[in-house]
């Protein structure tokens, strides 16, 4: 690695001088040639400066509204490959002004010969100037020497610099390195969206939530998507969500505890027999949960037609009363935009909810080498109030049984 | 077959490796060195100690005949005679003393010695042969230490009248006629203790002057120095073989025959990376030499290598600066390359030393020199000839490097490194009082010059 100064090029027709109007870097940021490291304007005109390396960059040269003559560093890059000092290119100045009459048009200047030479005097340091002491206890501190300027001779960094760096306070935060916003804006909630804080306030304030999450391999599941999708003919595409519907109906017929109201008023545990599946939908005007009834009695085909139009009659406003109300358990699944993981929240009074978060290839260990697998996480939440941990953990053991074994979610219940 | 475990595991006790070895054991770690030869490597057995000894007895013998006729002294004496044998006697009493001297601190870091050959059977584990059977040694990290060897010319192969700088350096007696090949350091070196001792020297040099690493203004004194002692220079010209009691040398007017009785060859050195499994581990190499970071780790994980095998400069200093990090770094110290200087001297007549940059390096620096015909002290040593030169910063005064060509000049190396560690400016260095009279007055004098200030000259 090697250390190298870009310097204030040599903007032409005669600017001795530019004034620093933005950084577009901070010390420690990578940047990649032809980034934009900074904006300087001279009277004519304001001029972004290029990288010339990609590297690291390690020190500024100035601050916003500071004068810096032309040849002065603008910034100490570290990269790859034999260190050097350049002036940044001069690009063309992006006039300001209207562009002037043709008569009035300056004639270009020959490019100026070797600012190189004339602007850089002396050679850049590769190594910050420091006493072995010095170096040493500031690499026990962990200080990296090149972002101190030394007070010693020819800029040598002495013991009391460093003793003045180390007993400074961490840094401050950088200063704004652009316009500042103002202002606030109020906005009521009302409608939909009151409704959506009501209840998830309610939920989250009365909820004990455990939430379990567990990595499920989805590789068999998705190659019998991939075939039931290849000769569906006339039927609508299969999503993932048919078949986690499936297999949450599949699973609840073991775990009749997962798929209830809980009036804890009441005190009374209402378990239901029909899987009337809530599935999270976003709509325009917020979070809805639009009802699959009687997922248990569907198939993957059946329920993904009625998945789909569910969703669209919440998305149109559409959807009656009877299509929103009446969940005994949900599914959130944010698709595509999904995470590793969620905290879903549970749709009171049900007690379980199940979060479907993004699939992904990733390596597994199979016993004796990595190989690609299809991983997709689930988060499923429950009201610890009347599940235990342990009964989370056993169904969601169930859920992952039965995804990544998808035959067994359309063998017969036993009941 | 017998077996142990260390935690370090050094092959080679040259400088860099017993370095390594004594200051790993004073950091705690199980260290185990194997060594095939004597404690000190190339360095104190048939390099730079030998060397040293040989050019003092040079010396003495050559001031003795200086001595025995007219002299500005005013003093008389009896022409010398020579037993080169009891040179070598006293001479490898100082290497027994060294590395017996090596052996005990090594001992008393309870590092473990092992003599025998070594063979790396993967990267944590190596079979030596030792005197009582081959030895197992499985260990947590490796060091190779191994140094490097003469290199042999395809057209001289060592042997016979062929000698390298080991067997230069245990002669029993001085050969009449002396031709050697390669006008390096090691060459020269050797070349003039010969010719003070007697000897016919003859230097064979392919590229155009001696000593082509340095600039011309420092090996000058050394030229001038070579042609009073008598020693013949022939630059620009390649060694063709030995034959019938002639070393036969290509030269731009055509070929020479150059009566020798023995021919030196000292064209360089190799890096000692073969003959000991070490192409098992497949570690990335610098061409020649093993590729290592700044930590001197290899391609391979608590695989390290230090000194000559790592490259140039093949330096003892440089290899014991790498030995005592390796083992800080083995320790868990957080220790990185991070020397500015390295020194490096000739001992020539008269000596050179270099640090850091030479003016040819730096063509936008600043040079100030200062002569030893301007210094007292060299005078009272009837040696005035060569200079302290500094180069520096032309706006910052920074002393970027710092070179000197003089008798004795050898004994300044410290105080140049100093300079550039510590980076010094060249107003640091004048307002440092140098004693008086030395010769390191000399290096105040040139910063003083450099300064626009100079009082002597």
């Amino acid at each position: 690695m090697s250390i190298s100064s870009i310097r204030v090029p040599d903007v032409g027709e005669g600017v001795a001088e530019v004034e620093l109007v933005e950084w577009h870097v901070k010390p420690g940021d990578i940047v990649r040639e032809d980034d934009t490291i900074a904006a300087v304007m001279t009277d004519k005109a304001t001029v972004e400066i290029p990288s010339l390396f990609a590297g690291k960059v390690l020190s500024l040269g100035g601050e916003i509204g500071e004068t810096l003559a032309v040849g002065a560093v603008l910034v100490t890059i570290e990269h790859a490959g034999e260190g050097r000092v350049a002036s940044a290119p001069a690009p063309a100045p992006q006039a300001e002004a209207a562009p002037a009459a043709p008569a009035e048009a300056p004639m270009p200047k020959a490019p100026s010969a070797a600012p190189l030479g004339s602007v850089a005097p002396r050679p850049a340091v590769q190594a910050p100037l420091a006493s072995p002491a010095v170096r040493a206890r500031a690499r026990e501190a962990g200080l990296d020497l090149r972002q101190l300027r030394g007070t010693g001779p020819a800029g040598r960094i002495t013991e009391t610099d460093l003793a003045a760096a180390l007993a400074a306070p961490p840094q401050a935060p950088a200063a704004p390195t652009g316009r500042r916003r103002e202002g606030s804006e109020q906005i009521r909630i009302l409608g939909l969206r009151r409704k959506i804080a009501d209840r998830m306030a309610l939920a989250n304030a009365r909820i004990p939530h455990i939430t379990v999450i567990e990595e499920i391999d989805m590789t068999a599941l998705e190659d019998l998507r991939a075939t039931m999708n290849a000769t569906r003919g006339e039927r609508p595409k299969l999503t993932v969500l048919p078949f986690i519907a499936a297999a949450l109906c599949r699973a609840v017929v073991d775990h009749p505890e997962m798929n209830a109201h809980f009036d804890d008023d009441a005190g009374i545990v209402t378990r239901h027999r029909p899987v009337h599946l809530g599935i999270a939908t976003m709509t325009g005007a917020g979070l809805m949960v639009p009802v699959l009834r009687h997922a248990e009695s569907l198939g993957p085909f059946a329920a993904a037609a009625e998945i789909a139009r569910l969703a669209e009659a919440a998305r149109s406003g559409k959807a009656t009363r009877d299509e929103l109300t009446g969940s005994t358990l949900t599914i959130s699944s944010l698709g595509p935009l999904g995470a590793i993981a969620t905290t879903p929240i549970i749709n009171a009074p049900e007690v379980a909810i199940l979060g479907v978060n993004k699939m992904a290839v990733r390596p597994m260990w199979d016993g004796r080498q990595f190989v690609p697998r299809q991983m997709m996480n689930l988060s499923a939440s429950f009201d610890h109030r009347v599940i235990d941990g342990w009964d989370a953990a056993r169904f969601v053991q169930r859920l992952k049984q039965l995804l990544e074994t998808p035959a067994l979610i359309f063998m017969e219940p036993e009941v | 077959m017998r077996r142990e475990t260390c935690q370090v595991l050094i092959l080679g006790a040259g400088p860099g490796g017993y370095v390594c070895a004594i200051r790993a054991g004073q950091l705690g770690l199980d260290t185990v060195v194997v060594e095939a030869a004597a404690p000190g490597g190339t360095c104190l057995n048939v390099g730079c100690i030998p060397s040293k000894a040989l050019i003092h007895a040079a010396n003495e013998f050559q001031a003795a005949r200086h001595l025995a006729g007219p002299n500005a002294l005013g003093i008389t004496g009896a022409a010398p005679t020579i037993e080169l044998s009891r040179t070598m006697a006293w001479k490898d009493g100082i290497v027994a003393r060294l590395t017996g001297g090596v052996a005990g601190l090594m001992r008393k870091a309870k590092v473990r010695m092992v003599a025998g050959q070594a063979r790396i059977l993967d990267g944590k584990s190596v079979e030596v042969a030792t005197s009582d059977g081959p030895l197992h040694i499985q260990t947590e990290h490796l060091v190779i230490a191994t140094g490097s060897r003469p290199q042999d010319l395809p057209v001289l192969p060592f042997g016979g009248d062929i000698l390298s700088s080991t067997e230069a350096l245990s002669l029993a007696a001085v050969p009449r006629r002396l031709a050697i090949v390669g006008g390096g350091y090691i060459g020269l070196e050797i070349g003039t203790a010969m010719a003070k001792l007697g000897a016919e020297v003859t230097v064979v040099e392919a590229a155009p002057r001696l000593l082509p690493q340095y600039d011309a203004e420092l090996t000058r004194p050394v030229a001038a120095r070579l042609k009073t002692l008598g020693v013949a220079v022939l630059t620009g010209a390649r060694a063709q073989g030995f034959a019938d009691g002639a070393l036969v040398v290509a030269t731009a007017e055509g070929d020479r025959r150059i009566p020798a009785d023995k021919v030196l060859v000292t064209v360089g050195r190799a890096a000692a990376t073969g003959g000991f499994g070490l192409e098992l581990l497949q570690l990335d190499m610098a061409g020649p030499f093993i590729a290592v970071d700044d930590r001197c780790r290899t391609s391979m994980h608590r695989v390290h290598a230090i000194g000559d095998v790592t490259g140039d400069p093949m330096l003892a200093h440089r290899a014991m600066a790498q030995g005592n990090l390796v083992a800080e770094v083995i320790a868990g110290r957080n220790a990185v390359w991070d020397k500015r200087a390295m020194p490096a001297v000739c001992f020539t007549d008269p000596e050179i030393v270099t640090v850091g940059r030479l003016p040819g390096d730096a063509p936008e620096a600043a040079v100030t020199s200062f002569p030893f015909a301007g210094n007292g002290r060299a005078l009272t040593l009837e040696r005035d000839d060569g200079f302290v030169r500094v180069v520096h910063d032309r706006a910052t005064g920074l002393v970027l490097g710092i070179q000197a060509v003089g008798a004795g000049v050898s004994e300044l190396a410290g105080q140049f490194a100093l300079a550039l560690e510590m980076a010094a400016t060249l107003t640091d260095i004048a307002a440092t009082i140098h004693a008086h009279p030395t010769l390191g007055e000399t290096v105040q004098e040139a910063a003083l010059k450099g300064l626009g200030q100079a009082l002597h000259m």
